[in-house]
């Protein structure tokens, strides 16, 4: 089959100040960033594989994202309560939370749906993280509703600005197609309420298709950041396979976003590079730009690292997919009997079946 | 005595006062209407939203997320349809997460006919408010009971949805509200807007005691050893009145049982009438397929299957797209006071 190719990406509004990318002249910030990049890279790819091995029922994720993910991960402030950043993200964004600090074990345990996934207890696919401590917000499988929900912690946000306390903002992350649903209007519309801005970065990660249907059949506008426009929201497109580029974006939009308390809406083009999901296969896609290839050529080019270098990350990484997925070999499912378990938050309130009432 | 509304609109200042409500918010809600049935008039965390039920639920949950107390409303439950997957979401949240993000948040919204309202005022939500598990759901059908269903929903860990009779909305309490000031024309002075200008006007409130009504429990309203009327919201009333009625006639004590909560719904206090009387009517307006009184038919059939006097009953709406404006469409809809009585006539007379 011969694939369709997303429509070309336009940078019209293209921004992200040279200031803001300052931190990739740094030679160790540069491989430190790699490290992490392949991390998120082979994370995903050892996931597909579990799928492959019979280790797990389904794939979803983001590789091809990791430029993005690697800095939205690293500019978050992580932490409890509206102090800090609000995470209402898609089901692409393992990469986010590897760059957060977290491990790849979690990802591994929910990938085989064992007692043990700290997210969701075995209960949901993989890529539906949710973390209290970091003010990671469920990650659900509906499409586009964080989008709504994010309006709820950036109000709290907004409102604890108002009182002079100490406020994060709040980050929302969805993918081009999702654009579509009227839940990303109404972010727009609540989040530009005169007089009652809320401090939310809305982002948009454009990799051309809505699973397999390419942006360019459904989507007549240029960008989709152009929509801000109409509501005086500020806008701007990035290149997400250039490191030094989706950072200064990122790093900007979320300094306005902190220091005018206001939305921001933020488009960056990733690649999509093993399809929708292992719904699709989960193969590799030719012909898409890998940013760590990119990245690494730069790098290499520089004289930052050595072709060891790399393969050593690639082992690294490895490595510790090898010893969390040996750790969760033979760990267990949920039990059956715990079906029932946090219908409710307080007690077990089981009314309504038959044997089991309250 | 407080009518509906003003019983909501007293438990909400209360919980805005003393239960940490945040935000009281939806279409109208804030100033100047405060609800287009006042029931959030005068509040002082009561703000306006755009015309969008999805952004209202979505909202609603995002604040419970950051540990805020929310209570939301969608002006008519006609147009909560579109919410439904977030109402889903809301639901799961404690489970999907295993336990670690329970959402505490209310979401009221106004249920049923009985005013006229055509076919998008007209709607009840009960039916498939029960297809929403994670959810408790309740339906008052008094001003005391709306005002203690309220204070226990907001004090809820878990996502609640209260149901107010559309119909009953406006109607006078036969019992004051704990606080209440005796003379209802002072009530109404204190705390209804004026008609008008209303930019300078501020609610003084009474002084309310907190009575929450426990979530999950039915209140047998007629007691009876004949029959039994399971039912809820606008059709207590009607169901009391077609008793007396029956009782007068020498056909026997009918007990009448406000379910009061949907979910999780008093299966205990249902069960015990039925094994009193051995006669069972389950009774409501939402249309009749798949509707919650046919899952507490089932269950007495599985459970009383032995012991019945009489063949139970289920008595709801018709399975017609929407209820019609003119009058007689509407109550060929929904059950009338005429229907209940030949229902509960037949149950009280058949011969076991």
């Amino acid at each position: 089959m011969t694939a369709v190719r997303p429509p070309p990406f336009r940078p019209a509004l293209a921004r992200g100040s040279a200031r803001s990318a300052q931190p990739f002249k740094d030679r160790e910030f540069a491989r430190a960033f790699l490290r992490e990049m392949v991390r998120a890279r082979v994370l995903e790819e050892r996931l597909i594989r579990m799928v492959r091995t019979g280790d797990g029922f389904f794939w979803i994720g983001g590789p091809g994202e990791e430029a993005f993910a690697t800095s939205l991960g690293l500019l978050v402030d992580k932490g409890a309560g509206l102090a800090h950043d609000y995470l209402h993200l898609h089901y692409r964004s393992n990469g986010i939370l590897l760059s957060m600090g977290e491990p790849m074990l979690p990802f591994v345990r929910q990938m085989k749906n064992v007692s043990t996934d700290p997210y969701s207890g075995g209960r949901n696919f993989v890529a539906h993280a949710a973390k209290k401590e970091w003010n990671l917000m469920p990650i659900t499988s509906t499409i586009e509703t964080q989008f709504l929900v994010a309006l709820g912690t950036a109000r709290a946000q907004w409102r604890a600005r108002k009182r002079g306390e100490k406020s994060g903002v709040t980050v929302v992350v969805g993918g081009d197609a999702g654009t579509a649903e009227g839940d990303f209007a109404s972010a727009l519309v609540w989040s530009s309420r005169p007089g009652e801005e809320l401090p939310m970065l809305m982002i948009v990660t454009n990799n051309g298709y809505g699973i397999t249907t390419p942006a360019g059949q459904q989507h007549g506008e240029r960008n989709i950041a152009d929509r801000a426009k109409a509501f005086q929201i500020e806008a701007s497109v990035c290149d997400g396979n250039q490191p030094d580029k989706v950072w200064a974006a990122l790093s900007d939009a979320l300094d306005y976003v902190r220091e005018r308390g206001r939305p921001y809406l933020l488009e960056i083009a990733v690649s999509r590079l093993h399809g929708h999901s292992s719904s699709t296969g989960g193969h590799r896609v030719p012909d898409e730009v890998c940013c760590i290839d990119t990245f690494e050529k730069k790098l290499l080019k520089s004289g930052w690292i050595e072709e060891g270098d790399l393969k050593r990350f690639y082992e690294e990484a490895n490595q510790e997919a090898t010893e969390a997925i040996e750790t969760v070999r033979t760990e267990k499912w949920p039990d059956g009997s715990t079906v029932l378990d946090h219908s409710f938050s307080a007690g077990d309130i089981r009314g309504g079946l038959p044997g089991r009432d309250f | 005595m407080a009518n509906m509304a003003q019983a909501i609109r007293l438990a909400l200042h209360y919980g805005e006062k003393h239960l940490g409500v945040t935000d009281i918010f939806g279409e109208d809600v804030g100033a100047p209407l405060g609800g287009v049935f006042t029931c959030t008039q005068g509040l002082a965390t009561a703000w306006n939203t755009p015309l969008d039920e999805r952004g209202i639920i979505g909202t609603a949950i995002g604040l419970a997320l950051a540990g805020q107390k929310p209570v939301a409303e969608i002006q008519f439950c006609d147009y909560i349809f579109n919410t439904i997957d977030l109402l889903k979401l809301a639901g799961n949240s404690c489970w999907t997460s295993n336990g670690e993000f329970p959402l505490s948040m209310v979401v009221m919204t106004p249920s049923g006919a009985g005013i006229h309202g055509a076919p998008y005022h007209s709607h009840s939500f009960d039916a498939i408010a029960s297809h929403l598990p994670g959810w408790k759901i309740v339906l008052p059908s008094t001003p005391v009971d709306a005002y203690g269903l309220m204070l226990a929903a907001i004090e809820d860990p878990n996502p609640v949805l209260f149901m107010a009779p559309k119909a009953l909305l406006r109607i006078k309490g036969e019992e004051l509200l704990p606080g209440e000031p005796a003379d209802e024309k002072e009530l109404k002075e204190m705390i209804d807007a004026p008609i008008g200008d209303r930019g300078q006007w501020k609610a003084r409130w009474p002084e309310m005691g907190h009575a929450p009504i426990r979530i999950g429990e039915a209140r047998t309203v007629r007691e009876g050893g004949r029959a039994t009327i399971v039912t809820y919201g606008r059709y207590v009333k009607l169901a009391r009145n077609v008793a007396d009625r029956l009782a007068a006639e020498g056909l026997g004590e009918t007990e009448v049982i406000d379910l009061r909560t949907i979910y999780p719904y008093d299966w205990r206090a249902i069960s015990a009438s039925i094994a009193k009387t051995g006669r069972v009517l389950f009774l409501n307006e939402d249309t009749e397929i798949t509707n919650f009184g046919e899952h507490l038919l089932r269950r007495t059939i599985e459970e009383h299957y032995y012991t019945l006097r009489a063949r139970p009953r289920l008595l709801a709406g018709l399975h017609v797209p929407v209820i019609g404006l003119a009058p007689p469409l509407e109550e060929a809809s929904i059950p009338q006071e005429t229907d209940i009585e030949r229902e509960l006539r037949a149950l009280l007379t058949e011969k076991t």
